[in-house]
């Protein structure tokens, strides 16, 4: 299988503090990884790394294929990145928005004309389509947001907790989007503090303290450590955890 | 009710920022006014133009030498000389003597004596006139009651570039430069920092748009916005308050656009140090807008601060601008008379950069 994000013994310190511990795993084409652990444990500092905002301090990172020492300019044009706040302009409308991330990745004015039409159609935006942003109800937007950051369709998109904030019926439509998304062949990396969400994806690791204490399916690790839910699981080795 | 305001009280104490704005900005600010708003001269530079050469111009160029408020710099040789040295900025005044200044004071009772002050700034040139008159009026009285002397000599007053001590010879330039530090550092520094408020900084910083590219994006609009602001404020104080235009026009541009550059600069570094707009636009406030209207020299002439003001003054680039302006508006200054003030401007632009991309550098780790 493709592997779309390969870590090896990846270590992040600031000053004397350890963030990420020698982390070291891998993440296959068209798989939804969920990534989780507690506030503090650095999930964001990992990401900020794989995402090319920051440079670890020793180890190896594969992203897309590429190194993130020499291209990490590469790998920005292909990743896409939702992050918690949605990352819509509030007062562009709904085209401006389009146009213009479309425009940062590089697409053609046709192919954002057409982005544009699909994503209208395909959220039922039609009535919406002149007014702002902070017009549109959560669930929209959020959908709006992550249909964006695959605009140009990147070989992996990563999430940072996408659903915060939204009703549970919001959450499922939401979950439909990824999981199309993931049929099309994009890995989707997720990172969110909803276990029941840890259950859809394909796997999951838990971070503790800087390193990774759990990594496989979801189905493999509530074998392993004995547990009904992901939750529990959580729950479990969060307690260990150095900073409780 | 009593629990609400002590709680009120709480929150108030607790807050570091409305602490200072309660307590902090009014102190500093009534300083800031008590000696900013000293009219009292000191320290004015002149000139003496000396044909006589006698006693009696060496007492008089003596006392006023003597007084707190000047300072006699140079000795000129002929009238040639006076326009030099006025463009040059340091001079303020220069005081001309007739060759038979003191023969003809005692013989005739009156003799020629010329007062020429620089009126870019009205206020100060009046009084630098007034101060002086009264030094050799006062001379000339001590002089009566002691020889015989039919007359006083009554010195001729010239308000050089404005003659009729117009305020707006003043006003204009220094609108200038707030206006274009208000639109240029605090429009942009207000930009940049809502990006990051808002969270789309972050987007902005992993998509393949470089760094660069975003703070050149941000700050092009407001460059554009700047000159249209200048060109309309120049136009309007052409028709409207009939300002001179003596010197190069493409000049007064090429400065002002520099002084755009470094505005934009400074906003582009608040915005690092800002984590909120609220905080990007307080700090333009009152670390730029209203140092720059109190200590640049724009109503309250920076000579009669404290000195301790008057170096704070210094690190202040819209003093400087004030000067280029005034010199290439009213004095005719060419870009040799203006050099040093421009090169000024253009360090802190480097400085403002420098210290912008270190601290961006620093967030990215």
């Amino acid at each position: 299988m493709e592997t779309t994000v390969k870590v090896n013994n990846l270590v992040k310190k600031f000053g004397d503090f350890v963030a990420n511990d020698n982390l070291s795993f891998e993440v296959y084409a068209g798989e939804i990884f969920g990534f989780l652990g507690a506030n503090g444990a650095g999930k964001t500092t990992a990401i900020k790394i794989l995402c090319g905002l920051s440079k670890p301090t020793s180890g190896d990172v594969n992203v897309s294929g590429f190194n993130i020492y020499k291209d990490r300019e590469k790998i920005k044009r292909n990743i896409g990145y939702m992050s918690q706040r949605f990352s819509l302009y509030d007062d562009l409308t709904i085209a401006d928005n389009i146009k213009f991330y479309g425009g940062i990745y590089g697409l053609s004015r046709e192919k954002i004309k057409s982005k544009t039409d699909e994503y209208i159609e395909e959220l039922g935006l039609q009535e919406y389509v002149k007014r702002s942003i902070s017009d549109l109800p959560l669930g929209i937007k959020q959908k709006l947001a992550f249909l964006i950051a695959v605009i140009h369709e990147p070989k992996i998109v990563f999430l940072d907790e996408p659903t915060s904030g939204v009703d549970p019926i919001t959450r499922r439509q939401f979950w439909n989007m990824i999981y199309q998304q993931a049929d099309k062949g994009t890995t989707v990396f997720i990172t969110t503090h909803y276990m029941d969400e840890a259950e859809y994806c394909n796997r999951i690791s838990i971070m503790v303290d800087g390193k990774i204490e759990a990594l496989g399916t979801p189905k493999q690790l509530k074998e392993d450590f004995k547990t009904e839910t992901i939750e529990e699981l959580f729950v479990q080795l969060a307690r260990n955890a150095k900073n409780d | 009710m009593k629990e609400f305001i002590i709680k009120e009280f709480k929150q108030i104490f607790r807050d570091y920022r409305s602490m200072v704005i309660l307590f902090g900005i009014p102190i500093a600010q009534v300083m800031l006014f008590g000696f900013a708003l000293n009219m009292n001269l000191k320290n004015v530079h002149f000139a003496v133009l000396d044909k006589a050469k006698d006693d009696y111009s060496k007492n008089i160029i003596a006392k006023m030498n003597a007084s707190d408020y000047f300072i006699l710099d140079k000795y000129l040789e002929n009238e040639d000389q006076i326009e030099r040295i006025f463009e040059e900025g340091l001079i303020k005044e220069v005081i001309v003597f007739e060759s038979n200044f003191g023969k003809n004071l005692i013989k005739e009772g009156k003799a020629n004596l010329q007062i020429i002050a620089d009126a870019s700034d009205p206020n100060t040139a009046n009084m630098i006139v007034s101060y002086s008159q009264a030094i050799i009026d006062n001379y000339q009285r001590s002089l009566m009651s002691n020889n015989a002397m039919s007359g006083m000599a009554v010195p001729e007053v010239q308000f050089k570039y404005n003659k009729e001590l117009k305020s707006v010879y003043m006003f204009v330039p220094g609108v200038i430069t707030i206006i274009l530090m208000l639109v240029s550092a605090m429009m942009t520094s207000i930009s940049i920092a809502k990006e990051k408020e808002l969270g789309t900084m972050e987007i902005l910083l992993v998509s393949p748009i470089k760094p660069i590219q975003i703070i050149i994006g941000k700050v092009i609009p407001y460059v554009i916005l700047s000159l249209i602001n200048f060109i309309i404020i120049i136009i309007l104080s052409f028709l409207v308050f009939k300002m001179p235009m003596n010197g190069s026009m493409l000049l007064l541009v090429l400065e002002s656009l520099l002084y755009i550059i470094m505005s934009l600069a400074l906003g582009i570094f608040i915005s690092t140090v800002s984590n909120s707009q609220q905080t990007a636009m307080l700090l333009s406030m009152f670390a730029l807008l209203l140092p720059t209207i109190l200590l640049s020299g724009f109503i309250f002439p920076v000579e009669n601060m404290p000195t301790a003001l008057i170096y704070t003054s210094h690190i202040m680039p819209s003093k400087w601008f004030i000067i280029i302006i005034k010199g290439i508006m009213l004095k005719n200054a060419s870009f040799m008379d203006i050099w040093k003030e421009t090169a000024l401007v253009f360090m802190f632009t480097i400085a403002f950069i420098g210290l912008s991309i270190k601290k961006f550098k620093i967030r990215l780790e």
